[in-house]
């Protein structure tokens, strides 16, 4: 007779069940907790207190924390293949997960010599300009594919040192909620990542419109949501991300991140 | 502190004594009206409206210019989509050349850019003649550059450009902005329709003809003048793909709320209340020049002033004794005048505004200090000022005052000043002034800004990327980070 496992949220390093108390079942038998917002606002602050340290962080470290992600993905590979339902497909999308992981890893040493630049200004200062993460991320990754999609949005924005509140796609929210899982167990400093399961329509909009979050990634939503988002977003400039879901690239590193420019005289 | 009023005004007596210097303006031909530039010539407005556009200094009327309406704007950007399929197709190197071009007539007519922009803006001559139009030009001359060198700048990626980009720009640095804007959309392949602000259209006037002289293909770059109003039709209309603004934080939001869900990319250059920190070790002199630089250039018309001074409580005294004898000796008055440091605030609004502010920050309880100074009788002034005793609460503290008016509080240790230079909504800029190499960049890292000035303040550059964290925008400008808001990448 099985040890069935209570799904809950992931927040502040910790796995709590919903603060409303509710629960839906996605797929009809599981239950899972449907978030609130007061459970988003909890997140969004466990993710803001945990900001200066993640982006402190040396690149080196970052790297290293991503790719034990991989690791434990990896070994924890039979159970999320069965969660995608088995077979070659999900075999290749848990491969891919993995992937991503250890190809994010192996940027965050590598993205500022890329993405920042020595800049020749014509005068007597030395100036340059390196990327720095935004901040706090709300990620609203798609339910297809649910597990590889959600560790491509998520990977991208920790890599760059940039904390994160994720939404599991309603539909097929057990693969995300698993996944934090891993990220428990990879030296992730708690706040770093959260997870949150719910409806969307719920959580979305106070995500979208929340003082506190700095950009919000809406590759999961749909026209209208996106549109939705957007307008919302507004009210404090945060940065909306639209990319789809499928893309590795270092471009999705720095669409998290800020420029900062800093200049010194030079002189005797 | 320690100077009285009465004494700074015996000070700015011992100073030397300046004989007028005015630049000459017999050379300036500026037109008794202005209509749109669209499809490479001057049209006459379809909404048959203008309004003037006044000297600030003086309050005379420089000239008419043009109020967009819906069918200028259409045609502009119609304009503009028709330019856009050979101008994208065009030779990369030709496109450089034209831009090049631009360039070299920029720096041809740059006395003559110069007294334009300080007879409409107010700001002061050896201003506009030392740094707007020099960057100016330089901004055309580094991105020219750029236009036959896009793959090289994107690895493993095919920029490609958008198309017309809308662009809508203020009043503070008319032609510098309007060619932070026009100079990477057209390395890129994009055509634009351009919006100055309406309190300063002239230069974009001239800019129109340089176009013209420049043999630029009609439609690639399209100027339609107006206020608010035509701005928002601007960027509102379909046509248009990218949309570029700088200005104020507030219409900035309203601009993203208007192209949600419209595909349009968007980049925005905001306000700013940027934190200037002096620590204990700074080289005094220096720290005072950097502060003045700071907060009183261009009248404090700058999004990324120095406007709140953190400085160490251990040199708080001496350093206000010093900054205050240097404000007794800042010369206001005519800007066209070669020896002015402060010149005329842009607008009756706009001094209405900085005045507002500044009885709030007497009734929160803020300390004023402004030095002697003579206020011309005509036009619009304000005097620099400072205040001391300001509590991080006070609007004063918080909003962007757009004027030369300085907000000076204390701290004692490093952990203390990054926290209160980041505590603001805010994020273009910051200064740090200290002696200690090390602390500079451990300042640098934590300052929440998308320009950290260490040991300078306000210094601007065409390869150098501008912009800001949190609600100051997103997207830069300057560098080849200026370029990427242009072109397709994916």
């Amino acid at each position: 007779m099985d040890v069935r496992k209570t799904y809950k949220l992931f927040v502040n390093g910790e796995f709590v069940r919903s603060e409303s108390g509710r629960a839906y079942r996605p797929d009809g038998s599981v239950n899972v907790p449907r978030g609130s917002r007061k459970d988003l606002r909890d997140a969004v602050r466990a993710a803001r207190t945990a900001f200066p340290a993640w982006a402190a962080r040396t690149a080196m470290n970052r790297g290293q924390i991503l790719y034990r992600a991989a690791e434990m993905l990896d070994s924890r590979g039979a159970q999320f293949i069965g969660l995608l339902g088995g077979g070659a497909k999900a075999r290749r999308e848990v491969d891919q997960a993995v992937e991503t992981l250890v190809w994010y890893a192996g940027w965050t040493d590598k993205l500022p010599q890329i993405a920042g630049t020595v800049n020749p200004v014509a005068g007597p200062y030395f100036n340059f300009t390196l990327p720095e993460p935004t901040g706090v991320v709300g990620i609203v990754a798609p339910g297809e594919p649910a597990l590889a999609g959600m560790v491509r949005r998520l990977a991208a924005a920790l890599c760059g040192g940039n904390v994160v509140v994720a939404l599991a796609p309603e539909s097929r929210p057990l693969p995300a909620l698993t996944l934090a899982e891993v990220f428990a167990t990879s030296d992730f400093p708690a706040g770093v990542v959260n997870v949150l399961s719910g409806q969307r329509r719920e959580l979305l909009p106070w995500l979208a419109a929340h003082m506190d979050v700095n950009a919000i990634d809406v590759a999961g939503c749909t026209l209208d949501e996106v549109k939705a988002a957007e307008a919302a977003a507004a009210d404090n400039v945060k940065r909306v991300i639209k990319v789809t879901a499928d893309e590795a690239s270092p471009y999705l590193i720095t669409a998290f991140m800020e420029m900062k420019t800093v200049w010194h005289p030079i002189g005797m | 502190m320690a100077i009285t009023k009465k004494q700074s005004a015996e000070l700015a007596k011992q100073v030397f004594e300046y004989a007028p210097a005015p630049e000459a303006i017999d050379h300036i031909r500026i037109q008794p009206s202005y209509g749109h530039f669209i499809g490479g010539r001057m049209v006459e407005p379809h909404s048959k409206k203008r309004f003037p556009t006044i000297n600030p200094a003086t309050e005379k009327k420089l000239a008419e210019v043009s109020e967009g309406d819906a069918v200028d704007v259409d045609r502009a950007v119609k304009s503009a989509g028709r330019a856009f399929d050979s101008w994208s197709r065009l030779s990369p190197s030709h496109r450089a050349r034209y831009l090049f071009r631009i360039s070299r007539l920029i720096q041809e007519r740059a006395r003559e850019l110069a007294v334009v922009e300080t007879m409409d803006g107010g700001k002061p001559i050896k201003e506009s003649r030392d740094v707007d139009i020099p960057l100016s030009a330089a901004h055309f001359f580094y991105y020219a550059g750029w236009a036959d060198k896009l793959e090289w700048a994107f690895p493993n990626r095919k920029p490609r450009p958008l198309g017309v980009a809308g662009q809508v720009i203020p009043w503070n640095f008319p032609l510098l902005m309007l060619s932070w804007k026009i100079a990477p959309a057209l390395a890129a392949g994009n055509t634009v329709v351009l919006k100055p602000a309406e309190t300063t259209p002239l230069s974009a006037m001239v800019f129109a003809e340089i176009c013209m002289q420049a043999e630029l293909p009609p439609g690639v770059v399209n100027i339609v003048t107006g206020a608010g109003k035509t701005g928002s039709l601007v960027v509102e209309h379909p046509g248009v793909k990218k949309v570029a603004f700088t200005g104020s934080t507030e219409v900035g939001k309203l601009i993203q709320r208007a192209l949600a869900g419209t595909g349009k990319k968007l980049t925005l250059e905001l306000g700013g209340k940027a934190a200037n920190i002096v620590f204990e070790d700074a080289p005094l002199d220096q720290a005072v020049e950097g502060i003045v630089n700071g907060i009183y250039f261009n009248q404090g018309h700058v999004c990324c002033a120095g406007s709140r001074l953190l400085v160490q409580e251990s040199i708080a005294e001496p350093l206000m004794e010093k900054l205050k004898r240097r404000l007794s000796t800042l010369r206001l008055g005519d800007p066209l005048d070669k020896n002015t440091d402060i010149g005329a605030i842009n607008s009756r609004a706009q001094l209405e505004k900085i005045q507002g502010l500044v009885a709030s920050g007497v009734d929160e309880g803020a300390e004023l200090y402004q030095p002697e100074c003579r206020i011309p009788e005509r036009g619009f002034w304000f005097p620099p000022t400072l205040f001391t005793n300001v509590s991080q609460s006070y609007r004063i503290a918080r909003e962007e005052i757009f004027g030369p008016v300085l907000s000076v509080l204390t701290f004692r240790t490093p952990a203390e000043a990054v926290e209160k230079a980041n505590n603001t909504p805010y994020g273009l800029s910051a200064g740090v002034w200290t002696d200690k190499g090390s602390r500079i960049l451990w300042m640098a890292q934590r300052l929440r800004a998308g320009v950290v000035w260490a040991n300078t303040f306000n210094r601007f550059d065409p390869t150098s990327p501008f912009g800001g964290y949190k609600e100051s925008g997103f997207g830069r400008e300057g560098g080849i980070h200026g370029l990427a808001a242009y072109l397709d990448l994916n």
